[in-house]
């Protein structure tokens, strides 16, 4: 019965929604086309060059990274300094996956290094993540996205050595009964690193140069680099099917006619390398069915990723497009930009405006005041609200689009991502009240200065 | 009986293991109850830090991966 009547909550709903819709109205209609021109500007630029290559990196780092190794170091006994910096800059290769942040985080707290550890591992996870780097750097700007992994390694730590202090008495107690944590065996056979370095190294190549941007000059050794950035990416790829060839035991003749589709686009297409990137990923992805277990294990890993986030992606874009606009439009979502720079913009005139006073000039204590308060709600908005995986970057791309300034939006990424409305509440079960709020408080506290100072440094 | 339990909040991979687990039971056709145990508080009961994780009767047989359903098996006779 009560289903039954859910049926019915929800046909309502559609059917007032329906019946209201503002088609016809210049911004909605205008809104909706905007959303598209995001979603094309995205698929033109940002899927194959970069999420492509990313999501086989993910895969990689989930079938050849030994979490394991990067465990012992969140032991009870291990030396506090190592899981400090270890648990601050080992999101980059455990945490591709926001479902294992929790876990990891509470297996830290309860059983490991303790509680300043499990922090610096919870803050710093979800924002170092390889996915994420590789997108902030390529859609928010390099700036930016150095900004976003430097903050959020040296915060976590602070964070993380602050919650301790904190929190000292409980600590010391908990140290006194250390536990054992079970790791799992690891029977998978062992690799040489330098064979999975060499691996890993021809693919980062590969995202590296294939994103190469042109550089404002033309000259120079940038811009060198620049105009050969096709020939480079395709010695790496040659050097990744020389990996695939000797360590994965692909037989050679597969890889040549892997990459045979990809070099006869090359030379039928030089003007659209974008297409000789994607015969040459099919080819790739088709060369993992023909190595041992490990390429399978690859092959589900990456594409377990592109499951996951691309649809999450998808809707995020649409999203950021219907109320902030693309790139190239002006002021052309369903927000005002107006309403964006007169909450987080560089200056106050845009507030002003919208009270009313479009000419008058901002008191003293206003333009003194304006970038703790812009930079303080960034912090908290982007605290409370939930971003599905790596959708807080089209979101920030739209709203750095209408006006918000540089700073807000470092504080943004920096309180955004680590804290959520839900993961507080899985937190808070595991650490109680005091602890969370202590922790969200100095989340929220440390964006908003890291907000202000990037907000100094890059005007 | 056995008792399996899968250990994982919920993501992808914890489903995938619990499907496995599932195929793995019905082709050694003996009997088992599987479990979801999601509540990360719960897990974290286990000692497990990463997941998703499988445990048969209370002991802990791998954590942090997919097992294919043969290696389920293996573990299972």
């Amino acid at each position: 019965m009560k289903r039954e009547f859910h049926v019915l909550l929800g046909l309502f709903a559609a059917f007032f929604g329906l019946y209201f819709l503002p088609v016809g109205h210049a911004r909605f209609d205008g809104a909706v086309l905007e959303a598209l021109h995001l979603a094309k500007w995205y698929a033109r630029e940002h899927v194959l060059l970069c999420l492509l290559p990313a999501f086989f990196i993910a895969g990689a780092i989930g079938v050849f990274v030994r979490q394991n190794a990067v465990m012992k170091y969140f032991g009870p006994k291990a030396p506090k300094w190592l899981s400090y910096s270890v648990a601050s800059v080992s999101g980059t290769i455990l945490a591709v996956c926001s479902c294992t942040v929790l876990p990891l985080f509470g297996g830290i707290y309860f059983r490991g290094a303790g509680l300043g550890p499990a922090i610096a591992f919870l803050y710093s996870g979800p924002a170092i993540n390889v996915l994420a780097i590789v997108l902030t750097a390529r859609v928010l700007g390099f700036p930016l996205g150095l900004a976003r992994a430097v903050g959020a390694i040296a915060f976590s730590v602070v964070i993380g050595l602050l919650m301790h202090l904190i929190f000292l008495k409980e600590e010391r107690a908990k140290a006194a009964q250390p536990q054992e944590i079970f790791l799992g065996a690891d029977d998978r056979p062992d690799r040489p690193l330098w064979q999975v370095a060499l691996y890993f190294f021809s693919m980062v190549g590969i995202l590296v140069f294939a994103n190469w941007a042109r550089p404002q000059e033309t000259t120079g050794l940038w811009f060198a680099i620049f105009k050969a950035k096709w020939i480079v990416t395709a010695l790496f790829a040659a050097l990744l099917g020389f990996c695939l060839w000797r360590f994965f035991k692909v037989k050679l003749a597969y890889i040549v006619m892997a990459a045979v589709p990809a070099a006869v686009l090359a030379f039928a297409l030089p003007q659209y390398p974008v297409a000789t990137f994607a015969a040459g990923s099919a080819g790739l992805a088709a060369l993992t069915f023909f190595g041992g277990a490990e390429l399978k294990d690859w092959r589900n890993q990456s594409w377990g990723f592109a499951k996951q986030i691309l649809p999450l992606l998808f809707m995020g874009v649409l999203a950021a497009g219907f109320f902030l606009g693309s790139p190239d439009s002006v002021d052309a979502g369903i927000v005002p930009n107006l309403w964006i720079q007169a909450l987080v913009g560089d200056s106050p005139q845009a507030l002003l405006s919208v009270l009313g006073h479009p000419n008058a000039v901002a008191p003293g204590w206003l333009t003194f005041l304006w970038p703790l308060w812009t930079n303080l709600f960034a912090s908290v908005t982007g605290a409370l609200m939930y971003f599905a995986t790596l959708t807080e970057v089209p979101i920030l791309r739209g709203l750095l689009d209408s006006g918000m300034g540089q700073g807000p939006a470092l504080a943004l990424l920096l309180a955004g991502p680590a804290l959520s409305l839900p993961s507080m509440l899985v937190i808070n079960s595991i650490l109680g009240p005091k602890k969370t709020l202590t922790f969200v408080a100095l989340v929220v506290v440390m964006a908003t200065i890291s907000g202000m100072i990037f907000g100094i440094i890059v005007r | 009986m056995k008792k399996i339990q899968i250990l994982g909040t919920g993501c992808p991979k914890c489903k995938l293991l619990f499907a496995n687990a599932e195929a793995a039971v019905k082709s050694a056709g003996i009997e088992a109850q599987i479990e979801k145990v999601e509540k990360i508080v719960d897990i974290m009961k286990f000692g497990v830090m990463s997941t998703p994780a499988l445990v048969v009767d209370g002991v802990i047989k791998s954590a942090g991966r997919v097992l294919s359903p043969e290696d389920i098996r293996k573990l299972l006779a």
